[in-house]
């Protein structure tokens, strides 16, 4: 289609042209080292903001592009965080690279078959039935405590060095290190994915699910191949985070954690997967803060802080900036 | 990327020498606590306890002064737990962890004590294991085992039950509390007629109560958590006719905790429960601190995490006093290990071997003194250690 009279504009130009990397995304990986240098006691919570925004990133594929709220991601979450910490404590396998693609395996296998269900429901359906799984799944490991280690969380993970080389040290040089690495990957997954001709037609579902049929686009096969992916990325956010700490409890499948992860998405702004990296980086930095401050109260700042971006940001503070910077420019 | 890697690493211990020169003349006390989310008000209460020791005895211990420095982990998180405990080593500085609410968080934290060889005081986490994680970790609360497992063997052999019913909440303290209960009762001689679980939120007991009923024990068990389900579960066993004397009624001290008492009414009378802190205590230390704790609070009652806080407190000053002062994690444990001192809850020591704590278990009864109800002491059982220690 280079149709030079009219003025359409050739979607896999388009597509190249969104997928182009600018300088200021360059900046921003860059930027993400700078801990090493600068903040070296802040490694541990710069690998744990990496686990957490590389698990908004799944949720922003399904919610920000597909159009799919989910109350019940901390499921996938926590099935890539226990199948990472089951295979170094039950089975003796602590080999860390493996392990963790195989805990962003489990998570996708269950995805795909959770997707049969997803794909039929919509709206508050949708938000019921995925937050109704996610409680099942911590039901069910809260069950099979013999399994799970229950709420006392799971004992005995001992990860193995990075290529026998590289030990998880009490500083977070390689935690930091392997979280960056595999958000980054994730990331570059991601990316491709949206700026994709099947990432326009995740777009065009979420905008009218019923004109895509239409146009000959089978969505329920997109919904459930972007919800598996999100599924697995999500295991693999889980995985990163057993292995880095070398626990998993209850906690990684809980409604807290689902709510937590689409408040950062809110709060960076959705749709956008820098999005969910901002949002993630604010959250955790702002509890940080905030809870040394004072301890019991944070959560009413991180409220009214919700608050705040949903009134004067609609699109989240990723939204305002890029709006701030457009009306700066013209 | 390696070099600039251990560049970087050589930057960071620098960093961490700088801190420790300076951090000479304090000694620093990493509190974690879960201060946000379901267990603040556990934390709260704990935190009440430390504060409550540090008003009364001042903060400075051998020449150095205490600071505390408090962290939030936000509800049982054990990998912000140890994020937080990691961060306090490295960037604040700490000598000392304490704190620990919840047994995953002790769990999670216990790696970073072990690592970075800190004293790690537990004021609460009830699970026998904690302290099997690391090296450094001493505990000044109490265990689900050394308080259920005296009080099954109690129960047959002094209370006169051969048969009883078990009714727990499903979570983890819930299911220790059943098998350790159940360990000494049946090792006493005693048999277990049946066992349920109840949900841990928002239970309907009234379906539970009735297969009690219908095997017609001489005594139920029941573990619950604290909070509005004492009263739930004490209504529904007068509902179905199960109360005492007819049916003993043994529990676990939280059952008839004041508050709870105050919302269970006369229904609670008789319930006899196992403790390691029982606030009416007839002691001249225990009334001085209830008295100073409820003027420093707005009249809340001190409860067993209140407790765990105070004597934790008093463990770091006595170590503290004990290794003059050095605060290496090798020396203060040692000076912790075989510690024994009065409490407000009675005469407790840390075991030596174990570095858990050796106290009194009391077996109390539900009465009617003076027009409200208390928990009176039937029985001190003294010396208790933790029976799974060492078991598996």
């Amino acid at each position: 289609m280079s149709n030079t009279t009219t003025t359409a504009i050739d979607p896999a130009a388009w597509i190249r042209r969104q997928s182009r990397w600018s300088a200021l995304e360059v900046a921003f990986w860059l930027a993400a080292l700078l801990p090493f240098y600068f903040f070296p006691t802040y490694l541990m919570l710069a690998s744990q903001i990496a686990v957490a925004a590389l698990f908004a990133i799944s949720v922003d594929l399904i919610l920000g592009y597909a159009g799919i709220v989910t109350l019940g991601h901390a499921m996938f979450f926590g099935i890539g965080a226990y199948t990472a910490g089951l295979l170094s404590a039950k089975a003796g396998w602590g080999e860390p690279i493996s392990g963790l693609l195989i805990a962003g395996a489990m998570a996708g296998a269950v995805g795909f078959v959770v997707s049969f269900l997803i794909v039929r429901v919509q709206h508050l359906a949708l938000i019921m039935v995925t937050l109704g799984l996610g409680l099942l799944t911590y039901e069910l490991a809260n069950a099979m405590s013999w399994l799970t280690g229950g709420t006392d969380g799971l004992r005995g993970i001992d990860i193995w060095p990075i290529f026998g080389l590289f030990r998880f040290d009490l500083w977070g040089y390689t935690a930091y290190s392997y979280t960056l690495a595999v958000l980054f990957l994730g990331f570059l997954a991601a990316r491709r994915i949206v700026n994709s001709s099947f990432g326009l037609a995740l777009r065009g579902i979420r905008e009218n699910v019923r004109r895509m049929p239409a146009i000959g686009s089978p969505y329920r096969r997109h919904l459930q191949a972007i919800y598996t992916i999100s599924a697995a990325i999500a295991g693999l956010a889980g995985g990163l985070l057993t292995q880095t700490t070398n626990t998993v409890a209850l906690e990684s499948l809980s409604f807290q954690r689902s709510a937590d992860v689409v408040v950062m998405l809110i709060l960076g702004g959705t749709g956008r997967l820098y999005g969910a990296v901002l949002g993630a980086l604010v959250f955790l930095l702002v509890r940080d803060r905030l809870s040394g401050v004072n301890p019991q109260y944070w959560y009413f700042w991180i409220g009214l802080m919700l608050m705040v971006v949903v009134l004067f940001m609609p699109k989240g503070i990723l939204g305002g900036l890029t709006r701030l910077a457009g009306r700066t420019k013209g | 990327m390696t070099k600039t890697v251990f560049g970087a690493i050589a930057l960071a211990v620098g960093l961490g020498w700088t801190m420790a020169a300076t951090a000479q003349e304090t000694v620093k006390v990493g509190v974690i606590l879960p201060y946000s989310g379901p267990f603040a008000d556990a934390a709260n209460q704990l935190d009440a306890g430390i504060k409550l020791y540090m008003a009364q005895n001042g903060d400075e211990v051998a020449g150095k002064t205490i600071e505390i420095i408090r962290k939030d982990t936000g509800g049982p998180s054990p990998d912000v737990a140890r994020r937080l405990a990691q961060e306090l080593v490295v960037r604040d500085g700490v000598d000392i962890l304490a704190g620990f609410a919840l047994t995953p968080e002790a769990l999670g934290a216990a790696e970073i004590s072990k690592e970075a060889q800190k004293l790690m005081v537990v004021m609460n986490a009830a699970t026998s294991i904690v302290t099997e994680q690391s090296p450094y970790a001493v505990r000044t609360s109490v265990t689900i085992p050394q308080l259920n497992y005296t009080f099954g063997k109690w129960a047959f052999e002094e209370g006169g039950v051969t048969q009883a019913y078990t009714l727990v909440a499903d979570y983890g303290p819930g299911h220790d509390a059943e098998s350790s209960f159940s360990k000494g009762f049946t090792e006493a001689g005693g048999k277990i007629l049946g066992s349920d679980r109840t949900p841990v939120a928002n239970p309907d007991f009234s379906a539970f109560v009735q297969r009690v009923k219908d095997s017609n024990p001489e005594a139920v068990y029941i573990f619950v958590p604290g909070g509005g389900q004492p009263a739930a579960i004490g209504k529904a066993l007068v509902d179905r006719g199960l109360a005492p004397p007819d049916t003993k009624i043994f529990a676990q001290g939280e059952l008839t905790h004041p508050e709870a008492l105050e919302s269970m009414g006369d229904t609670a009378k008789g319930i006899i429960t196992t403790y390691h802190y029982t606030l009416e205590r007839d002691d001249p230390l225990n009334a001085e601190f209830v008295a100073a704790y409820r003027e420093a609070n707005g009249d809340r009652a001190p409860d067993l995490f209140s407790i765990g806080g105070y004597d934790g407190m008093h463990l770091i000053y006595e170590a503290l006093k004990k290794t003059g002062g050095d605060t290496s994690g090798d020396a203060l444990v040692e000076a912790a290990k075989g510690m024994a001192w009065q409490s407000p809850r009675g005469p407790i020591s840390i075991d030596p071997e174990t570095r858990d704590i050796v106290q009194t278990v009391y077996i109390r009864q539900v009465e009617e003194v003076d027009g409200s109800l208390q928990n009176v002491i039937l029985q001190e059982i003294p010396e208790v250690k933790d029976p799974l220690h060492g078991a598996n």
